[in-house]
């Protein structure tokens, strides 16, 4: 019982970046009916708004503190980040250690500024083009920013912790009236869990509650007819895509501190996801949301140690081959509707 | 000729010309010039040149006819490679057996897959291929380590002894045809130039001549016909009475026997197979090459695995000094300048070329290099023989 309440939560964090990264590339299916194999490199951009800002708040300056002495004797010299200058010592530790947090701020703008741009610059162009031409020219786009990024941050990944008062663990075991210690998880694991059922939350909200969403819900079941109506659909798709790439912006932000953002963490991801968005049906929102905790949750149960002990390597495969078992009997995923992508 | 075209057979004779002259060809510049880095007529890389044109032409018989676009052709060529380095290992270090092997491994293993994922089309064939690949290379890495070596890979040891060979105790075997050593060279110094005739470019070079060749032959002959006819319009094909899955599947197998076929040459030059052979970024480099050279054209996807290749080797070794070198004439702060406007594109950062280079081909050139050279053409020949031609007939289904 132990065991599987553990690989649930171990799939949790997990299955909750696909659901994110799934989610905005199903908004853009959806609305757009164009394959962006560019979601993967939004969200490695993501993950590196987090990097740059924390590297913008510690941004520091040399001075000279004339308390202390080197071991030379002389005066010691002492960076001083600029917002200790601006907010004081507490308040500037507080907002550097705050960073990744403070970064979804940071990040919402930035990314929708990337996929408004991506979207006006490039996609707007590929709608009357070939599936096939859609992910190429993606693809290729996924090369040039992974390169640009490399270019600026290098190969390595970068450490980007969580604020210290998320760092420990939560006992789970304890709270369920287990045996202490034997179910534990970090906290910000947690928390990129509750964030991510917040966004997708969000995301469906404002879909189903908002005058808008209702008109990119529409939009979406027949573009041509809304047109009609005198409505400027293509500027809300736009906006839409903006909307996809911020998700999966957040979903980088939030990641880094389980895993160090490196320039390559896009296209790893980006593979599990479109499985993952097949898996639930393509144009699916709760499909995509659906596969990604499941397929989450499946991967972390086959790497049990009971279960590799069986079928050794399962946890390498079990989402590809659950994918090609539900591609084979249930031909539109999970919970595709019909003559999506049917040509 | 050879039951080709008179057409067909002048661009046969071409290719089959450019590459056996290939170390001439490729070897312009004199060794002690500054521009002799840019010579790539060393044996490694003409061998690759040739060994990745087979694999984009064999992957252009899948994607450029039928339009199904695979994201997994690299488990192929990793599979064939796979096959060639066990033959090699057991039976024979000739390589002929070793190819062969390669092609049928591949081969079997291509039926497989395609009478799965062939059921689905478009995005869904796509990701379904790509899932194949991924699982393989994630067994080839794990699980399956006593067959495939694991992260290390195979390599041909001194503890192995091939069933017909007659190696010493402890010497390390090396591929061979009928005696002939696949590394050896035949060096021509003429003045200042150095060219290389290496026995396992030639080899390669044949297989491609061939594998070209028949590529022709799909291509003109009522098969390769019907593989368009799956491209345009599957659903009028149906209703014309043709069932469209065993041609698909056909194309599907003789690409995979291409991957396998180029992955067993690939064993036959460097006697070494790794998982990483197979990994999706592998997959998606043969797409680049035929995408960059021309899908759906002939000589298109040779064409780009070349130029992709020579990217990947001449390109990425300029660096810093070099640039400094070249510019060199130039005032000092201009110098900086230039350096540092074209160092991003260079060196460890030619991805980003190849990826601007790739998007700049996918939205301008769709047709790819082929398409700019024949633009070229018709531009050179002036807006007479564009008249000529006339308003060209629509190819498109009307919907």
């Amino acid at each position: 019982m132990e065991a599987i309440i553990l690989q649930i939560l171990n799939g949790l964090d997990k299955g909750s970046a696909y659901a994110l990264i799934a989610l905005g590339l199903t908004l853009i299916f959806g609305t757009l009916g164009v394959v962006n194999f560019a979601h993967g490199a939004l969200f490695m951009i993501g993950a590196f708004c987090a990097v740059t800002l924390s590297r913008i708040l510690t941004l520091s300056h040399t001075i000279i503190d004339e308390t202390k002495t080197d071991f030379l004797g002389n005066p010691a010299k002492v960076e001083v980040p600029y917002v200790h200058d601006i907010f004081g010592v507490a308040t500037g530790d507080a907002i550097i250690d705050w960073a990744v947090p403070l970064s979804i701020l940071f990040a919402v703008p930035v990314m929708m500024a990337v996929g408004y741009i991506m979207e006006r610059g490039l996609i707007k162009h590929f709608y009357t083009r070939p599936h096939a031409d859609q992910i190429l020219v993606t693809f290729g786009l996924a090369i040039v920013l992974q390169e640009v990024i490399k270019y600026f941050y290098g190969a390595n990944p970068i450490p980007t912790p969580a604020p210290q008062a998320f760092t420990g663990s939560f006992d789970f075991g304890a709270a369920l009236g287990f045996d202490p210690n034997l179910i534990i998880y970090p906290y910000w694991r947690i928390i990129y869990f509750v964030f991510a059922a917040v966004i997708i939350g969000a995301v469906f909200a404002f879909l189903q509650y908002t005058t808008f969403g209702m008109v990119v819900r529409a939009g979406m079941a027949d573009r041509e007819t809304v047109g009609l109506l005198g409505i400027n659909i293509d500027r809300r798709f736009t906006i839409m895509f903006g909307l996809a790439a911020a998700v999966a912006g957040l979903a980088g932000v939030m990641y880094t501190p389980i895993n160090s953002p490196n320039y390559h963490m896009g296209m790893d991801f980006l593979v599990l996801s479109f499985v993952v968005v097949v898996v639930g049906g393509m144009g699916s929102l709760p499909g995509a949301v659906l596969a990604g905790f499941m397929l989450g949750i499946l991967e972390s149960f086959a790497s049990m140690r009971e279960v590799l002990a069986i079928l050794p390597g399962l946890n390498q495969i079990i989402i590809y081959l659950v994918a090609i078992l539900i591609l084979l009997t249930r031909p539109r995923g999970l919970m595709g509707r019909k003559g999506v992508m049917e040509d | 000729m050879l039951g080709l075209e008179k057409k067909d057979f002048q661009l046969l004779l071409v290719v089959a010309g450019l590459t056996l002259l290939a170390p001439f060809i490729l070897n312009p510049f004199p060794e002690s010039s500054g521009m002799a880095q840019f010579n790539a007529g060393y044996p490694d890389l003409m061998q690759r040149f040739v060994i990745f044109g087979i694999f984009a032409i064999g992957f252009n018989i899948l994607f450029g006819l039928t339009g199904y676009l695979s994201f997994g052709h690299a488990a192929f060529l990793g599979i064939g490679s796979y096959g060639a380095i066990w033959m090699m290992k057991l039976i024979s270090l000739n390589v002929i057996p070793a190819i062969f092997m390669a092609i049928i491994v591949a081969g079997i293993f291509a039926l497989a897959v395609g009478f799965i994922t062939l059921r689905r089309s478009g995005i869904y064939f796509s990701i379904l291929t790509l899932a194949f690949a991924q699982m393989s290379y994630a067994l080839a890495y794990s699980v399956l380590t006593p067959i495939t070596g694991g992260e290390t890979g195979l390599q041909i040891k001194s503890s192995d002894s091939p069933l017909f060979s007659n190696l010493e105790e402890g010497e390390i075997g090396r591929a061979n045809l009928f005696g002939m050593d696949m590394r050896a060279s035949f060096e021509l110094n003429i003045g200042d130039w150095l060219f290389t005739f290496n026995a396992g470019y030639y080899i390669a070079a044949i297989a491609m001549l061939a594998s070209f060749y028949l590529a022709i032959r799909i291509f003109r002959s009522p098969f390769g016909m019907m593989l368009r006819a799956i491209k345009s319009n599957q659903t009028r094909m149906s209703y014309t009475g043709l069932n469209p899955r065993p041609h698909t599947l056909a194309a599907f197998v003789i690409s995979g026997m291409y991957a396998g076929l180029a992955g067993g040459l690939m064993v036959a030059m460097d006697t070494q197979v790794g998982p990483e052979r197979m990994f999706w970024t592998a997959s998606g480099e043969v797409v680049l090459m035929t995408i960059l050279g021309g899908v759906g054209t002939l000589i298109g996807p040779v064409l780009g695995a070349g130029a992709i290749k020579y990217m990947e080797n001449i390109l990425s070794k300029i660096n810093k000094d070099v640039l400094h070198e070249w510019f060199a004439f130039l005032p000092d702060g201009l110098e900086d300048l230039l350096v540092t406007i074209i160092y991003p594109f260079i060196g460890k950062g030619w991805h980003l070329t190849l990826g601007i280079l790739f998007m700049l081909v996918v939205i301008y050139l769709p047709g790819g290099l082929v398409e700019g050279g024949q633009r070229i053409a018709r531009a050179l020949r002036g807006k007479k023989a564009n008249d000529e031609d006339g308003p060209k007939a629509s190819t498109e289904p009307a919907e």
